[in-house]
């Protein structure tokens, strides 16, 4: 399980990185995305992979990493997942408006070549 | 009152800006009047907290009332509360400016603006390291608003690399975290202290990568070589009291270094010590001279401004890793002053555009009353040089003077070589704008109907802020006190872990 968690992050952030280089904004936005997905998954493998037990106490059960998943990563996971929805909210409309306004899609406003033509 | 201090800076901007938004449907007076009275509550919050910081007690809140090690701790010093103050005395004069009309045209800048000085306070205030990254976010979200608020074409171009770079970093300091984590097992950053001290052989290569990340990330913040070449263009494109108050930013990525790697590399951290400062001094020497470059190259007065916000940026790097407590001490001192002057930059440069239309310096035009903007940007000059007598002369002199003898070489050469740089670029700014006129007559109609003086809050922000400055000249000793007292607290880390171990919760027991 390990293996295949770990080539999931690097699979995500290679691909990532590959978009985030890339010149269209769309592409950009994409890039991050992927980014913030490897590392919600990173953070949760902070934790140790361990299945079938629970992040919360329950009555009876020794209260040890023994018998429970380390519940503070997962909570970490949590805020990063929203923290990250909302910037790719604003970064999209941002995206949007920017194609609106400069009648382009590249992240620089125009196209090399247009400016050439 | 006083046991909640620290937690009241950060949720009294937060009300505050909640409550903006509720009046913002009333007229702007009633929105001006709101935000003037949260932000003279802040700067009184702000004074009795740095009062409280003076006594030399760390303070650790609990938030929640958990246990240091399982909650989220703020911890106050006196670094912190230095900060949480230079915070405060810059918000006002940037809040005036932007009364001086900006407000009518950005929607929600009132909200923003205050929700902005929430992530900064909560930034300088937090003893967790996830903590820092939330409020990092919080100031970051606030300040995507307040640069965009009201923009079009250029300013959303730049704004999308701001935006983009940004998350970019953050998604690098959230990795950190999760290693941080999963290595060491804690988030508070004086329990991290202690556990950095104590790695097993086998994970210290781990820790020095993840610690080696993290000041990327914290540099990438704090516009270091090669991670600042996002901060001219957007910074220049920033609307005048927006750029102002953005100066504090790149400072609280100077902060994060300075607080995380002193505590953690400090005296616990065993053969660890002093990790990163190496790496800082070349970077921030680099950073010095390739700004200084950049200064003298700038055609428009608003990009010579964003590339003295990175002249102050390597310049603190450099004194803050001689790690070295009077060299921070000056450090700290250098902080305050530079924010100050370079934020009266910013909002001279929107005065200089509206007398002459454009800042651009390679055209001649006539300036409409020269003499306000002349004398303030002179003032300015002389302060950002580090000329005789103002306070960036007392700053550079405290931090020239300590620097240990193997270092005297490159660190004397590139601060006085970047300070000469920087003295000729302004010069040659005030020549061309303020001597260089073309008669009245012979200009462009159009052009001439749209100078204008501006509104009086612009000229009397300027002025204040000139006034900060020359404030910390006049009390430079008691600043420079506070801050030796500051750089002597941050030089003992068990201190820190003392504190934060022994707060036991107030209710909830053991």
């Amino acid at each position: 399980m390990e293996i295949a968690l770990a080539s999931a992050i690097g699979i995500l952030v290679a691909a990532g990185i590959y978009l985030l280089l890339r010149a269209r904004s769309f592409d950009v936005i994409l890039g991050l995305t992927l980014l913030s997905y490897a590392t919600n998954l990173l953070i949760f493998s902070a934790g140790r992979l361990v299945p079938g037990k629970p992040p919360v106490l329950r009555s009876g059960i020794d209260p040890t990493l023994a018998n429970h998943v380390d519940p503070i990563p997962q909570a970490l996971v949590l805020t990063a997942i929203v923290i990250s929805f909302a910037m790719t909210a604003v970064i999209l409309v941002l995206a949007m408006r920017g194609r609106a306004d400069n009648g382009s899609d590249h992240v620089d406003g125009t196209e090399s070549k247009e400016r050439d033509r | 009152m006083s046991t909640h201090l620290p937690v009241l800076l950060i949720v009294w901007p937060l009300l505050v800006a909640g409550s903006l938004l509720l009046l913002e449907r009333a007229s702007i007076k009633v929105q001006r009047i709101g935000a003037w009275a949260g932000l003279v509550v802040l700067v009184a919050l702000a004074i009795s907290l740095l009062r409280q910081a003076d006594s030399g007690e760390i303070t650790v809140y609990l938030l929640g009332d958990w246990p240091a090690r399982l909650g989220i701790t703020l911890m106050v010093d006196r670094l912190s509360a230095w900060m949480v103050m230079v915070t405060a005395l810059l918000a006002v004069p940037c809040l005036l400016h932007a009364c001086g009309g900006w407000d009518r045209r950005a929607p929600h800048f009132h909200a923003l603006f205050q929700l902005q000085l929430m992530g900064i306070n909560g930034a300088f205030l937090t003893g967790d390291i996830f903590n820092l990254f939330v409020f990092f976010e919080i100031l970051l979200a606030a300040s995507y608003g307040l640069l965009l608020s009201g923009g079009r074409g250029g300013r959303i171009r730049v704004g999308f690399h701001y935006i983009a770079f940004n998350i970019a970093a953050s998604t690098l300091f959230l990795i950190t975290l999760g290693l941080l984590y999963g290595l060491l097992g804690s988030l508070n950053m004086a329990e991290l202290a202690v556990r950095i001290g104590q790695v097993t052989p086998e994970s210290r290569a781990l820790v020095q990568a993840v610690a080696g990340l993290l000041l990327v990330v914290f540099c990438a913040k704090a516009a270091l070589l090669p991670l600042y070449l996002w901060l001219p263009g957007t910074y220049g494109r920033a609307p005048a009291a927006v750029a102002a108050l953005f100066v504090i930013m790149t400072k609280v990525g100077l902060y994060s270094v300075l607080r995380v790697y002193s505590l953690w590399f400090g005296d616990l951290a065993g053969d660890l010590q002093g990790f990163a400062w190496e790496w800082l001094l070349p970077a921030g020497i680099a950073t010095l001279m390739l700004a200084a470059l950049g200064a003298l190259s700038a055609v428009r007065l608003r990009i010579l401004a964003g590339y003295l916000v990175l002249v102050s940026a390597g310049t603190l790097f450099i004194a803050i890793s001689l790690a070295r407590p009077d060299a921070v001490a000056a450090a700290l001192y250098y902080l305050a002053h530079s924010t100050f002057v370079v934020a009266s930059l910013f909002m001279i440069t929107e005065l200089v555009r509206r007398h002459r239309v454009t800042d651009r310096m390679n055209v001649v035009l006539p300036i409409l009353k020269p003499l306000v903007p002349g004398t303030l940007f002179t003032i300015a000059a002389i302060s950002v040089i580090g000329l005789p007598p103002l306070s960036g002369f007392i700053g550079k002199f405290a931090m020239l003077a300590t620097v240990p003898d193997e270092w005297v070489g490159w660190v004397w050469t590139s601060v006085l070589v970047s300070s000469f740089f920087v003295l000729v670029a302004m010069v040659r700014a005030g020549t061309k704008l303020f001597w260089d006129i073309k008669p009245e007559q012979a200009d462009d109609p159009a052009r001439k109907a749209k100078r204008r003086t501006g509104h009086w809050p612009e000229r009397v922000a300027i002025i204040v802020l000139l006034a900060y400055g020359i404030a910390l000249t006049i009390a430079a000793a008691p600043a420079m006190r506070y801050a030796q007292a500051a750089a002597g607290q941050l030089a003992e880390p068990s201190i820190y872990v003392q504190s934060v171990r022994g707060q036991a919760p107030q209710v909830r027991g053991k």
